[in-house]
């Protein structure tokens, strides 16, 4: 009865705990309430992997209407591995949260915080796990609506004005997704998004197939923040409370990724019979530019929740090149990076989150001499840092070997220029991180605060586990390469 | 052109609204553009559904041409997004405002831009 419902309960589970948290959550119990809903649905998403991978593509219809009519819920290789990343990160950040919300949100808002919280969750599990186009818009809403309200919640009057921004953009952006599922209606006549990749085959030539293309790759390119309609997001991540900026830096961009790859190439079968799209050039170019110009200005920021957002916006940049590349390799370096990008930037915002509880602040000055005062977790900023620049043992390099293959795999013009930027792009890495690192272990300490002690040990503990995982997934890559590889077998060949 | 006027109409529709959006520095006015912007994608969903004197399939009699319901109810889900994301966006204007006695955008951003980075 469970097994054979777990794909309605990956989503319906935080759905549910929402309201639920809203009506009765008092004190602690909205807390509670919420970890015990993810930490469900991070036993679920577990579940769906392990049945995928032992049975294959899971097809859930939706109260039992049958697709294309019924929205279809559809788990393959690469939906249950957004699934598991995305319930992951959320089920290692809510230990996490306990301290670091009590200290940022006032008390009376948190009950709504945690509501809020789990509807971004909900629409984001939801975005990955559904079949159906227009399903995937409204859950793509469930999440943005609810993240706007959680980065208006930071404590600086800016996190306003950075949820504003982030609401019209955002907003743009689904509305260039939504023109986009309208006309592939209009050609398809269906919604399911397998049916829909069927009929589409029929209609290659057609100017509304094209312009559909269009609309929902500039969509999606605006809410994955890919340069350079990636402005919205370092304010937004640079004042939202720390708990959301870890949560979406880790997961938010990363479902975007996810349905950017679903429409390329599960629908439109890579947009290879779309011979006048130069998509793959287009996102190759811009994909360079955000990984340079996201290094360069990370490089000059003074604040360090700011740094690590436009690194982010580089790192979505290779996962932009390692789409573009439309080989087995690129593919299997952009999906195994969507997890590991998430375990590292996931430490690093943890990181930030501690400081903020302890020093007030993420400039770099209040970062001086922390080496000695916060040691563990100065630690693990080290450790994900050098993840980030993608230093051998850890999941930085699993990413960064997979796309130098990928690039090179392409054959000597662009491949070998391409590869040099992204090394280039990881020693620019290697400069911002050392900064704080110096701040760190190397700058004497500002007088007189000398009762700043270690973040609580359940922060600790969480940030310790996604730095932890750092090293260990970089160690053993079977787990990730292996579905990663599946995956892009998947989107390339249509085979499970 | 003729038989598509509704399209030309909706898109001329839409890049008004996306104009306002970028060009009014009036947060106030940008949600409008907003507004205005997601309303032309609503038109388009609801002509792409009607047939010229098509009926609403309920209660059908046999072979009188109807209208595709789908996208129909499709743009009811995105007018309650609409909505609510206009909602949102307006209760978010109302806190800019307490917050900094202004919703002009470039007012905003001179503030900012004199105050130290915050935390």
């Amino acid at each position: 009865m469970i097994a054979a419902n777990l794909p309605a309960l990956q989503v319906v589970i935080p759905l549910i705990g929402a309201p639920l948290c809203m009506l009765l959550g008092r004190g602690r119990i909205a807390w509670a309430l919420s970890a015990a809903a993810t930490w469900a649905g991070f036993a679920v998403a577990i579940a769906l992997l392990v049945a995928v991978i032992e049975h294959g593509p899971i097809s859930y219809t939706m109260g039992g209407w049958a697709p294309p009519w019924g929205i279809e819920y559809r788990v393959d290789y690469l939906s249950a591995f957004v699934l598991l990343i995305v319930s992951g990160i959320a089920a290692v950040v809510m230990p996490y949260a306990y301290h670091s919300v009590n200290s940022e949100i006032p008390e009376s808002r948190q009950r709504l915080f945690y509501t809020a919280y789990l509807l971004t969750f909900a629409g984001l599990l939801g975005m990955a796990i559904t079949g159906d186009a227009f399903n995937a818009f409204v859950f793509m809403e469930i999440s943005s609506l609810s993240s706007y309200v959680l980065i208006s919640l930071g404590r600086s009057r800016r996190a306003l004005y950075a949820a504003f921004q982030y609401l019209v953009l955002g907003t743009i952006g689904a509305t260039f997704f939504v023109i986009g599922v309208g006309l592939l209606y209009m050609v398809t006549g269906t919604l399911n998004m397998a049916d829909m990749a069927e009929r589409l085959a029929a209609q290659a030539d057609s100017r509304v197939t094209l312009a559909a293309f269009g609309f929902l790759v500039v969509g999606l390119s605006l809410k994955l923040a890919l340069f350079p309609l990636h402005l919205w997001l370092p304010n937004a991540y640079t004042y939202a409370p720390s708990m959301i900026s870890a949560l979406l830096a880790a997961t938010g961009t990363k479902v975007m990724v996810y349905l950017l790859l679903r429409f390329m190439f599960t629908i439109y079968g890579g947009g290879l019979h779309l011979g006048v799209a130069p998509v793959y050039h287009v996102l190759m170019v811009l994909g360079l530019l955000a990984a340079v110009t996201g290094s360069l200005v990370a490089i000059f920021q003074d604040n360090i929740k700011r740094m690590l957002a436009y690194s982010s916006i580089a790192q979505l940049g290779y996962m932009a090149l390692g789409i573009s590349f439309a080989s087995g390799t690129g593919i299997t370096a952009a999906t195994v990076h969507l997890f590991n990008h998430a375990l590292m930037k996931g430490a690093l915002f943890m990181v930030m989150g501690s400081v903020m509880l302890r020093c007030g602040g993420t400039t770099i000055a209040h970062l001086r001499g922390l080496g000695r005062r916060m040691p563990l977790t100065m630690a693990a900023f080290v450790i994900a840092g050098l993840s980030m620049i993608g230093v051998p043992g850890t999941v930085g390099f699993v990413s960064k070997w997979y796309l130098v293959q990928a690039a090179l795999g392409s054959g000597f013009w662009p491949g070998v220029p391409v590869a040099v930027v992204v090394l280039a792009a990881s020693l620019l890495a290697v400069i911002y991180i050392w900064r704080v690192v110096e701040a760190a272990y190397f700058a004497d300490p500002d007088g007189g605060a000398g009762a700043i002690e270690e973040a609580t040990w359940p922060m600790v503990a969480a940030t310790w586990i996604l730095a932890g995982g750092c090293v260990v997934f970089g160690l053993t890559t079977d787990l990730t390469v292996g579905v990663a590889s599946r995956v892009a077998t998947l989107l390339l060949t249509g085979a499970p | 052109m003729a038989a598509n006027f509704v399209y030309v109409f909706a898109i001329v529709i839409a890049m008004i609204g996306f104009y306002v959006v970028i060009d009014r520095g009036n947060l106030l006015k940008k949600l409008i553009g907003l507004n205005i912007f997601q309303t032309a994608v609503f038109l388009i969903y609801i002509s792409m559904g009607k047939i010229s004197g098509g009926t609403a399939p309920i209660l059908y009699d046999g072979d009188a041409p109807f209208s595709n319901p789908l996208p129909h109810v499709l743009i009811l889900t995105a007018i309650v997004v609409g909505v609510a994301t206009l909602a949102l966006g307006l209760g978010l204007v109302v806190r800019i405002k307490e917050a900094y006695g202004t919703i002009e955008e470039d007012e905003i951003q001179a503030q900012e831009a004199a105050e130290e980075d915050g935390p």
